[in-house]
């Protein structure tokens, strides 16, 4: 009976990447030179942790590949190695070549082995082996490997009394000896008085003792830590022999397996393995699964509404006793009751809201390592600073800002920021600095990405566009107009097109995702001193302030944020384009007036404009009015998408469900807004329709 | 309704061969159509819906179905069949199909269930080749007691119902 141990891969795959995380800041922030005792502790646990794990799953090439990173860590962590930036350059290349590992593992696909070999080889290099002695690749007899104790050499007589629970735990003493093996010569002797007569023997205790003698020059915190894993569930003691290693042979060899036994000492690297490979690559997970992981803070705090609204209901329930001789007393009771409802409905709405939300540094985290391999091969000194790490973001939106903040900060960098004699020229730092902030704002989060580099050139930007035809030759620009031109698509002001940007694919891409969030980005920037960009987004995805109008027969809800004002229309300033577009005086602007009833196909509506409404909505920078028959309220709706069970409906970004349980549709206030700004004869359907 | 509830449980519990499959019947005019029960999410009474603008006339518009919006499709006039009026024993069939990636949930309404009936794989006869577009939505024929049930290709039907002409109103 075996337990099924590739259920524990997906947490084991989790847990590595975010050790590799782990590592990679940590080697980021190592200043070269000197030795910060802790944070190359952090990174070696970090890599201490993967090797484990990856050679209890029997991920032997991950297992042998961090084997090679650890020991070089080790000597630095001892002060043996120093940290030079060439060793932080090829830990940094490990760390993606174990990413790309690990991920492999997880989807079942392959990987360049020529990279991982090539990047083993430096490792080895610089650890000044390059012999083919795998250590990690030692056979569990006892033979070991060949004495390489010349230096100070120390015989440990380890006696290793597992609890019979140990096996259970997941640990394997195997594994704990052949880590040993690696350590220098390794005796083993086992101990199988205690293994019960064969009918009474249950394969999953651990029935056996061993006493190892190890002839090695690492120290007894060196054992120990292989012991670590295991230490609450054995005896263990460690003594110091005489130097000189006695050779006697124990009465059994490793290799007697006692029958029956879960077979630990099978070939090296083979046993795991041989169970557990195969499972894993049948099942490629070609998604990332949509896993959270949440404090239990949150959790608690969740727990604490349930159980408030549970006494609320029976509050509630208490009050049902008998409704014939119901009296006023009662009746303020219930209201009490069902004031205090609402207040636990929304907390309990705000606490589950909370647990979608992650700190953005999930996202920033990224960005050190990218600044500096980017830094390196464009030859900038840049300074990352970030700021505003914990604010909090959806999970979703996390998700999906992730790739344009990527591209901004590389077009800061290749483009902002100028090279070093330019900027001394220039009479600024030499190092340039990139800032990275987030903070709450309203209702939104701001994103805002600064350099201090060269600014945007506008000549440039103008001349490009006139360029392309995209602008009149003599068109007069205002400076948003103007920078609103890198967000064409195709539209690119670099001389020379780098494998870092320049290319003019981006910007049109980045401005689309953050806008599919349903956030925008501006733009500042002053020539020679720097650029920002802002980035807003809405706190959540999944609920918003909504206002419900009547359109004809149908409740519709347009998004409060979207909303500019609401009047009531006065026939006079209403004007018509062409006989077709109808546009709207409001103050000193037109604005085109969208006639709702026909481009959602409802029936009524006013008989005469002056009758309904106009609900002025802004998106993507433009206005529009909607024509309404009546303003309902407003409420907070929880969105639903129609895509799920449906397909994408032009005008509508979703739906919600009403406090009476019939559905509302939500307007697209973006699409709308391009709705009315497109000529009419280029129109969909329904506005043709509409216009007819 | 509840009626139809019934029956389906009662038929649910007729022990069956590995080869046949059950099918839930309804009444649309004067034919009877079924559907695999297996997709049978549930059947209930015609409420109202919220309509779609700019969708094809059988989409009837959204409900809410215990919290998620699923949209309603009147069979009759998806087969071009005279529309009648909906009254308390219009039934929606609630079923669940299977698209590209993922699974849908979708109502079709319909005159009423019918039953349930147990046919085999070999019972089911191929339609014969009208040309009509529509035929592509059915599965085969069945003959019950006597009366022709039409197995419909629910799957196909219904997505391809959601699909057309969607994409180039969107854009």
């Amino acid at each position: 009976m075996s337990i099924d141990i590739s259920q524990f891969h997906q947490t084991f795959f989790e847990e590595s990447l975010e050790g590799l995380d782990i590592m990679e800041s940590g080697l980021l922030s190592l200043d070269c030179g000197t030795v910060d005792t802790e944070t190359i502790n952090a990174i070696f646990r970090a890599a201490h942790s993967i090797k484990g794990g990856s050679a209890t799953f029997g991920f032997t090439q991950v297992a042998e590949f961090t084997h090679a990173m650890e020991t070089l860590l080790d000597e630095m962590r001892e002060g043996k190695r120093q940290v030079t930036q060439e060793s932080v350059e090829v830990l940094l290349r490990a760390v993606d070549c174990l990413r790309e590992m690990i991920a492999a593992q997880r989807d079942g696909g392959s990987m360049d082995e020529q990279l991982a070999a090539q990047v083993q080889g430096e490792m080895e290099a610089l650890l000044g082996k390059t012999g083919g002695d795998d250590p990690i690749d030692v056979s569990g007899n006892t033979s070991g490997t060949p004495a390489e104790a010349d230096k100070a050499c120390r015989t440990w007589l380890i006696d290793f009394r597992p609890h019979p629970d140990l096996l259970q735990t997941g640990n394997d003493p195997a594994l704990l000896f052949r880590e040993l093996a690696t350590m220098g010569d390794l005796e083993v002797e086992v101990d199988d008085a205690a293994l019960p007569p064969f009918p009474e023997f249950d394969a999953e205790q651990c029935h056996l003792k061993w006493r190892l003698k190890l002839t090695t020059t690492a120290g007894e915190d060196a054992i120990r830590e292989i012991f670590e894993w295991v230490e609450d569930v054995c005896d263990l003691e460690i003594t110091a022999l005489s130097p000189s290693p006695p050779a006697d042979a124990g009465p059994h060899e490793i290799r007697t397996d006692p029958p029956g036994q879960e077979p630990p000492f099978e070939g090296p690297g083979e046993g795991p393995g041989k169970a557990q490979r195969p499972p894993a690559a049948k099942k490629p997970r070609p998604t990332e699964s949509g896993s959270i992981r949440v404090s239990i803070d949150k959790i608690d705090h969740l727990i604490n509404m349930v159980g408030e609204l549970v006494i609320t209901q029976s509050m509630m329930g208490n009050l049902d006793g008998g409704f014939e001789d119901f009296d006023i007393n009662r009746l303020e009771q219930l209201r009490e009751g069902l004031a205090l409802l609402e207040r636990n409905t929304r907390e309990l709405q705000e606490s589950v809201m909370r647990i979608r939300m992650l700190p953005i540094s999930f996202v920033f985290s990224r960005f050190p390592r990218m600044v500096h391999d980017l830094s390196q091969k464009l030859g900038k000194k840049i300074n990352l600073v970030l700021s505003g790490e914990q604010t909090e973001l959806d999970k979703t939106v996390m998700e999906k800002i992730g790739d344009p903040l990527v591209h901004l900060i590389r077009n800061a960098i290749d483009h902002g920021i100028e090279p070093p004699e330019q900027r001394i020229a220039a009479g600024k730092p030499e190092t340039g600095t990139v800032h990275l902030n987030a903070y709450h704002k309203g209702g939104n989060i701001v994103i805002e990405i600064n350099d201090d580099g060269a600014g945007f050139n506008k000549e440039k930007i103008l001349a490009k566009a006139r360029e392309r035809g995209l602008v009149e030759k003599d068109a007069q620009l205002s400076d948003d107009r103007i920078y609103d031109l890198i967000f064409q698509p195709g539209f690119s002001t670099a001389d020379t097109v780098s494998d870092v940007s320049g290319r003019g694919v981006g910007m049109d891409v980045v401005r689309r995702n953050i806008r599919e969030l349903g956030g925008n980005i501006e733009i500042s920037s002053r020539e020679g001193e720097g650029t920002t960009f802002t980035i807003r987004l809405p706190l959540t995805l999944a609920i918003l302030d909504g206002q419900l109008v009547r359109i004809g027969s149908e409740t519709f809800i347009v998004p409060l944020v979207s909303i500019v004002e609401s009047l009531q229309i006065r026939a006079e300033n209403v004007n018509s384009i062409a006989g077709r577009t109808e546009v709207y005086k409001l103050r000193d602007e037109y604005i085109p007036v969208l006639r709702t009833h026909d481009i959602f196909q409802v029936e009524g509506g006013p008989a005469h404009i002056e009758d309904g409404l106009l609900v002025v909505i802004e998106g993507d920078g433009h206005k529009a009015g909607l024509l309404v028959d009546d303003l309902l309220g407003q409420q907070q709706v929880v969105i639903k998408s129609l895509e799920t069970n449906f397909q994408r409906v032009c005008g509508i970004s979703g739906a919600t469900i009403l406090g009476d349980g019939t559905v509302a549709l939500i307007l697209d206030v973006e699409g709308l807004v391009q709705l009315s700004r497109r000529p009419a004869d280029e129109g969909p359907g329904p506005r043709q329709r509409a216009v007819a | 309704m509840s009626d139809a509830a019934e029956l389906v449980e009662l038929d649910i519990n007729k022990d069956s061969d590995s080869d046949t499959s059950q099918f839930l019947t309804f009444i649309l005019g004067s034919e009877e159509y079924g559907v695999d029960i297996l997709q049978v999410q549930e059947i209930k009474g015609w409420d109202r819906v919220t309509p779609i603008p700019n969708t094809p006339d059988y989409i009837k518009g959204v409900i809410n179905l215990r919290g998620a919006i699923v949209p309603i499709i009147d069979l009759r006039q998806r087969f071009n069949l005279e529309s009648i009026s909906y009254d308390a024993t219009t039934v929606v069939i609630v079923l669940k199909v299977p698209a590209e990636d993922k699974e849908r949930t979708i109502g079709i309404v319909v005159d009423a269930v019918s039953d349930v009936y147990n046919i085999s794989a070999s019972d089911m006869k191929p339609p014969p080749d009208f040309g009509d577009i529509d035929i592509d939505f059915v599965k085969g024929l069945a003959t019950v007691s006597g009366k022709m049930v039409i197995i419909l290709n629910i799957d196909r039907l219904l997505n391809e119902s959601i699909m057309p002409d969607m994409d180039s109103r969107s854009e």
